[in-house]
């Protein structure tokens, strides 16, 4: 198995909240600085930016997860991840479709760009996209495992939309391929707080909005390469592959 | 003061749990956050949320609350209300937003001497 150090929850310039600094290639090279081989694209209710990155990360040799943040009806927010552009493209029209038509203000909320490997805006969508969207987190997983996708409850050691501040604790029938924790805290606090997560795999993401806090903290993954499956059995555990918090 | 007391004053919808319906009202709690709930909710209390989660029929019976009443409209998603059914905690529901209905409430606990100004 070869180590590769992942960076699971990196927004762009298209989170309203992410530093317009959040360029693909300004991504890329901070990633590349920080010694990372993988970065998980996870922009707020939207992959739009995803596509690009990928491109920019062939060339420079760092592999991008296509992903999302969503925000569930619940205002929990979940990583959801996709092994193909149709899939990353068929669960972009489900957001969409459920995303409540709430305008984006950028004076107030920031701005919500699409860029290409240039920097140079190719859109701006128009609604906010840090709103929840009409899915409840239960249809939103049912509908990323359908897809063959993962399903990460982000950093559930926040109070702002993290599981347990939203719901109280984690339900037993929720599929979760891993639970993700910030910076802000390490795996034994979280299971000493609470007993119930020692069954759960853990990753550990930055929830980057701006290049210098890429890879402030990562996740090992002990793989052969860095396809999705090598990926998802990582992540379940399985045939040797492994993942560790640092 | 019961819960079908207040559900008549009120108006207020039964969506499930109508074992509980005889449960006694000693005070209310209004928050959509469900670990503040869990923290700070006490029993008997009428709890006034616009969340609609399985895990809201859970808290609701692991605190011992009175009855869930629904804001807006809401309704309790299927597995919320089958475990509102098995844990005989109601769950209610309103037309009126969360200001109004708690506003409601105050007042009617307070001429049944429940909550105190």
């Amino acid at each position: 198995m070869r180590l590769y150090r992942a960076d699971l929850h990196v927004h762009t310039v298209l989170s309203p909240c992410g530093s317009l600094e959040m360029s693909p290639k300004q991504i890329v090279a901070s990633a590349r600085k920080k010694g990372l081989d993988i970065l998980g694209i996870t922009d707020h209710n939207s992959t739009r930016q995803c596509e690009v990155m990928k491109r920019v990360g062939v060339r420079e040799g760092i592999h991008i997860l296509c992903g999302v943040e969503v925000n569930t009806r619940e205002e929990v927010h979940c990583l959801a991840f996709f092994e193909t552009t149709e899939r990353l493209e068929a669960f972009e029209q489900i957001m969409e479709n459920h995303l409540p038509d709430i305008k984006n203000d950028p004076e107030k909320f920031g701005y919500q760009a699409v860029v290409d490997e240039d920097e140079l805006i190719l859109d701006q969508p128009g609604k906010l996209l840090i709103s929840a969207i009409d899915l409840s987190i239960e249809e939103v997983e049912k509908k990323v495992h359908e897809m063959g996708g993962i399903f990460i409850p982000a950093h559930i050691d926040r109070m702002r939309n993290g599981i347990i501040a939203q719901l109280g604790f984690i339900p037993g029938t929720l599929q979760c391929d891993a639970l993700e924790i910030s910076p802000f805290t390490n795996h034994e606090t979280m299971v000493e707080e609470y007993r119930y997560l020692e069954n759960y795999m853990f990753i550990q993401g930055s929830d980057a909005h701006y290049p210098d806090d890429i890879g402030r903290v990562h996740t090992r993954f002990y793989i052969e390469n860095t396809g999705f499956t090598e990926i998802k059995m990582a992540l379940a555990g399985l045939n040797g592959r492994k993942t560790e918090l640092v | 003061m019961n819960v079908s007391d207040l559900v008549n004053d009120l108006g207020l919808v039964i969506y499930s749990g109508k074992k509980g319906l005889e449960r006694a009202i000693k005070g209310g709690y209004a928050s959509d956050l469900l670990s503040d709930v869990m923290g700070n909710a006490r029993e008997g209390q009428v709890w006034i949320t616009l969340q609609t989660h399985k895990n809201v029929a859970a808290i609701a019976s692991l605190k011992d609350l009175a009855a869930v009443i629904l804001v807006k409209g809401n309704q309790p998603d299927e597995d919320t209300a089958s475990h509102s059914d098995e844990e005989e905690v109601p769950i209610l529901g309103t037309e009126l937003n969360a200001f109004e209905i708690t506003g409601k409430v105050y007042e009617k606990l307070k001429a049944h001497e429940i909550v105190q100004s």
